[in-house]
């Protein structure tokens, strides 16, 4: 027989501000921000520059170019022939690779510590030297199509995953696919890669973070030498995007695929994100998620609808703060054999209206909360992630300051703030709800 | 108590030119199990990583789909526990435990905090040794098992492997799913999931690693306390199998844009003295990275796919060399063509130099980055204990790279490459492709 409910006040009011220790943080003159991340674990280290333009950057029309161009980054430039960026990498036993999101784009490169400067020479060439020739580009407009084909268009959860954005968003760009929409795709253009480009990429508008068995110095002395010479773009604007009226009326869909084999509700609520000095309410939704569905066994979800009442093989409620502009809280239940999506949904329903009248469960919430202090521990031991949250953040308007912050931030949020976080975001007509079926007959939404 | 807790400690100290110095201590506990440890004080936790050898293969008869159920269901309640009793009781102490299962092997994966290892260790000790397999927990995991299957039987990719492996491996168990079948998994009951558990989980199919903040003294108890009771032996692994792939196309019929493509042929034994040449073989032509010729061929000169990658799949009881890929539907035709061009020009002059350099250049150097992370160190030593390689492999693994020559490569593609066998299973609505069988 265990007993395990003393380790609830663990001693883990771990003042370990390790994490931050590890952290230094600069800018070059030409408006390059830099996070240098020390692990002198492993003499491996992780070079990531990340520019402050994503796919909700983009002009209407030309969807998909953010992504496109990041394609195109890896031609040539100068000095360095087509293709040769990630042979070189590669021939140098590293590993590079790049990612678009609706707020940012990312290149990171791992090598060993050794080789740093090679590929900070390589990713500030490309940084203002991009060459692209008529042959490369065309092909690469194919590349991207087949991507399309492959991660959206062959995955029905894909497409309505892109379905339900385009409901939630009127007027933001969140609404528009990464990847783009295929008619606009398959026009881009040289032109408009370029556009993109030469607008975009500068130091003055990107993040560089290296981390690993590196110090604070060393990085300053290389980032002065080969980012430091650029110039920076006249042409960047604060990111004041399109926003979103309020929403009115609350919005349903549904999509029926023969592909589709276990049916499903979502629900998205928008909701505010983190903002610079101000991460509050984001972090009571960080936890909400958490209470609602951060585990299997016992979050509030889970509990109600897959252990009480049967009516769920699956549950989940996703919240992520980190982006520009206001994101959304997603609740999604899978119907056991049997149940129809409309008794998923209202089952669903009753669970959070009981929530909002009974509120938070405090044995539940101490072990959130301890998860939440133990991370802080686990983090320590993934630089990469380290580093990726410092990108992320930095360019999703948040300070170095905001990351920081945010673990006391979380571990301060009280039971209240949750219910009054769950009590604002928990509204219908803030909402889309979306019914995924496997055939059209299946059942009529309401 | 800290005497003759230990019977035997090695330490082997590998300094590699590009990693500094990974300390793998052999650690023998007081009742004879062995562990492989690397200490790392400076974050206070450790990653434990236990696997057992065999895996989802050591189904019994007829109950496909059991070893899987079973692990899934090792979280859902032991001792007095039950299923939401455990996860509380876990979540207090901030230990995460990962139970998961492969063809060739189940593993337990767990990091715990220092300051609550004892109990984090007993929690997990009696989800390994007295888990409950409450009906309900039984019903509601065997729900979720059954609408994965429900949703690998819609999905192109999984077909397209599944097709393969029916090919290749006929009545053997690497010929289905693991996850078994909607039949298969709706009878299985208490009992069989305690007879999976005693056919896997036993002693003499045992590999143990940690890596974080813990003393070779203190692992010696840990690791007897938590897997000295488990029985000696388990089920008998079932006999090796030879891929019985012939040249062709095997089409299935898919509504989709695009076709999913599955290709390949036998492969090569882990332990075969060629293996090091053919893993640099593969890697030239369809490895990770933009280097490869079949990544040029494909998507950067002829834009006809997202991605294409080749990849030897040395299984315990089978060798395969497989690639995988996505094309449109009107393109595919030509992409296999490219491929089964490829594959018969490398198969008769193999690589050139400066191919083969690269991949060595490639190789030797993304090898220490993988050591990022105690549960990753962890993970790789318990996984090269299985394939029986000693500690200094680490240190040793880059000269086997180095001295493969051009002349071992292409007599290693003559040996192992057969454009004649490859055969391809191509998932989607193809235009201009023919089922040739």
């Amino acid at each position: 027989m265990f007993r395990f409910a003393r380790n609830l006040a663990l001693a883990l009011a771990l003042a370990t501000p390790a994490v931050a220790d590890q952290v230094t943080t600069f800018s070059l003159e030409n408006g390059l921000d830099v996070v240098v991340i020390e692990d002198h674990r492993a003499p491996v280290v992780v070079h990531m520059v990340w520019y402050r333009a994503g796919a909700a950057d983009e002009e209407p029309g030309v969807s998909g170019v953010a992504h496109f161009l990041e394609h195109l980054m890896f031609k040539g430039t100068d000095t360095v022939a087509s293709g040769e960026f990630s042979k070189l990498v590669e021939a140098n036993g590293g590993s590079d690779n790049a990612f678009t999101s609706w707020d940012y784009t990312g290149y990171f490169q791992r090598v060993a510590a050794d080789r740093l400067e090679l590929v900070m020479r390589l990713e500030a060439d490309r940084m203002r030297n991009l060459k692209l020739t008529e042959d490369d580009w065309k092909t690469e407009r194919e590349v991207i199509i087949e991507e399309r084909n492959q991660r959206t268009d062959s995955d029905p959860g894909a497409i309505f995953g892109e379905q339900r954005r385009a409901a939630q968003y009127l007027n933001h760009r969140y609404g528009t696919p990464v990847i783009g929409w295929r008619h606009e795709m398959e026009n881009l253009t040289r032109q408009d890669a370029l556009d993109w480009y030469r607008l975009y990429y500068a130091p003055n508008n990107a993040v560089l973070v290296v981390a690993g068995d590196v110090t604070p110095d060393a990085v300053r002395a290389l980032a002065e030498t080969y980012y430091g010479v650029l110039a920076p773009s006249p042409g960047i604007a604060p990111r004041h995007r399109p926003q979103d009226p309020p929403q009115l009326a609350e919005r349903r869909m549904s999509f029926a695929d023969p592909r589709v084999s276990q049916p499903y509700i979502t629900r998205g609520y928008l909701a505010p994100e983190r903002n610079p000095g101000a991460q509050e309410k984001a972090a009571a939704l960080t936890i909400l998620a958490d209470l609602l569905g951060g585990s299997g066994q016992t979050s509030v979800l889970a509990r109600k609808l897959q252990f009480e009442n049967h009516k769920a093989i699956y549950t989940s409620a996703y919240y992520d703060g980190t982006s520009l502009d206001p994101m959304t809280f997603n609740l999604a239940a899978a119907p056991a054999d049997g149940v129809s999506l409309s008794e998923m949904e209202a089952a669903l329903d009753d669970v959070i209206a009981d929530f909002l009248e009974t509120g938070v469960d405090p044995a539940q919430f101490a072990r959130v909360k301890t998860r939440i202090r133990a991370e802080m521990i686990y983090s320590a031991d993934n630089v990469n992630g380290l580093a990726r949250r410092y990108g992320e953040a930095l360019t999703s308007g948040l300070t170095v300051e905001d990351v920081q912050a945010w673990p006391a931030i979380l571990d301060a949020v009280t039971e209240e703030d949750v219910m009054a976080a769950a009590r604002e975001v928990f509204d219908r007509r803030h909402a889309v709800t979306g019914w995924m079926m496997r055939d059209e007959n299946d059942e009529v939404m309401q | 108590m800290m005497r003759a807790i230990l019977s035997a400690v090695t330490a082997v100290f590998l300094a590699l030119p590009a990693f500094g110095a990974v300390e793998i201590q052999e650690v023998t506990s007081p009742s004879g199990i062995k562990a492989w440890l690397v200490e790392e004080h400076s974050i206070p936790f450790t990653a434990l990583e236990i696997r057992f050898k065999g895996g989802a293969s050591l189904d019994a008869p007829g109950k496909r789909g059991a070893i899987v159920l079973m692990m899934a269901l090792l979280e859902e309640g032991a001792g007095d526990l039950d299923s939401q009793g455990f996860a509380e009781a876990r979540e207090a102490l901030a230990a995460e435990f990962g139970f998961d299962a492969y063809d060739d092997g189940v593993s337990v994966s767990a990091q715990f905090l220092t300051e609550n290892r004892g109990e984090a260790v007993a929690l997990l000790k009696q989800a390994l040794t007295d888990p409950r397999f409450d009906q309900s927990a039984i019903d509601r995991v065997r729900a979720q098992v059954l609408s994965i299957i429900q949703s690998e039987e819609k999905d192109p990719g999984d077909i397209a492997g599944r097709t393969f492996d029916q090919l290749a491996f006929g009545d053997h168990p690497y010929a289905t799913s693991r996850n078994g079948t909607l039949e298969s998994v709706n009878a299985l009951t208490r009992d069989d999931l305690l007879d999976a558990k005693a056919r896997v989980m036993s002693r003499d199919r045992l590999y143990v690693s940690a890596v974080g903040d813990i003393t070779p003294e203190a692992l010696g108890a840990l690791i007897d306390d938590l897997l000295g009771g488990l029985p000696a032996t388990g089920a008998e692994t079932p006999p090796p199998v030879a891929p019985e792939l012939r040249g062709g196309i095997t089409v299935v019929d898919y509504v989709s844009p695009q076709s999913v493509v599955v290709f390949g042929h036998a492969g090569i034994d882990r332990d075969d003295p060629d293996f090091f040449a053919a893993y640099l073989l593969n890697q030239a032509l369809g490895g990770q990275g933009f280097a490869a010729r079949l990544m040029d061929e494909v998507r950067e000169k002829r834009g006809l796919t997202y991605g294409i990658s080749t990849y030897l799949v040395p299984m315990d009881l089978a060798e395969t060399w497989q690639g995988s890929f996505s094309s449109a539907n009107e393109k595919v035709a030509e992409a296999i063509e490219v491929v089964h061009a490829e594959w018969a020009r490398a198969a008769a002059d193999g690589l050139t130099e400066s191919e083969l350099d690269a991949a060595k250049t490639y190789l030797t150097g993304s090898y220490p980055l993988r050591f990022d992370g105690n549960g990753r160190i962890a993970d790789i030593l318990v996984g090269m204990q299985t394939d029986h390689l000693p500690a200094s492999y680490i240190t040793d693994r880059n000269s086997y790279i180095e001295a493969v020559t051009l002349d071992d490569i292409k007599r290693v593609a003559k040996r192992l490459m057969r454009p004649e066998n490859l055969r391809f299973v191509v998932v989607g609505q193809p235009v201009g492709l023919q089922d040739s069988d």
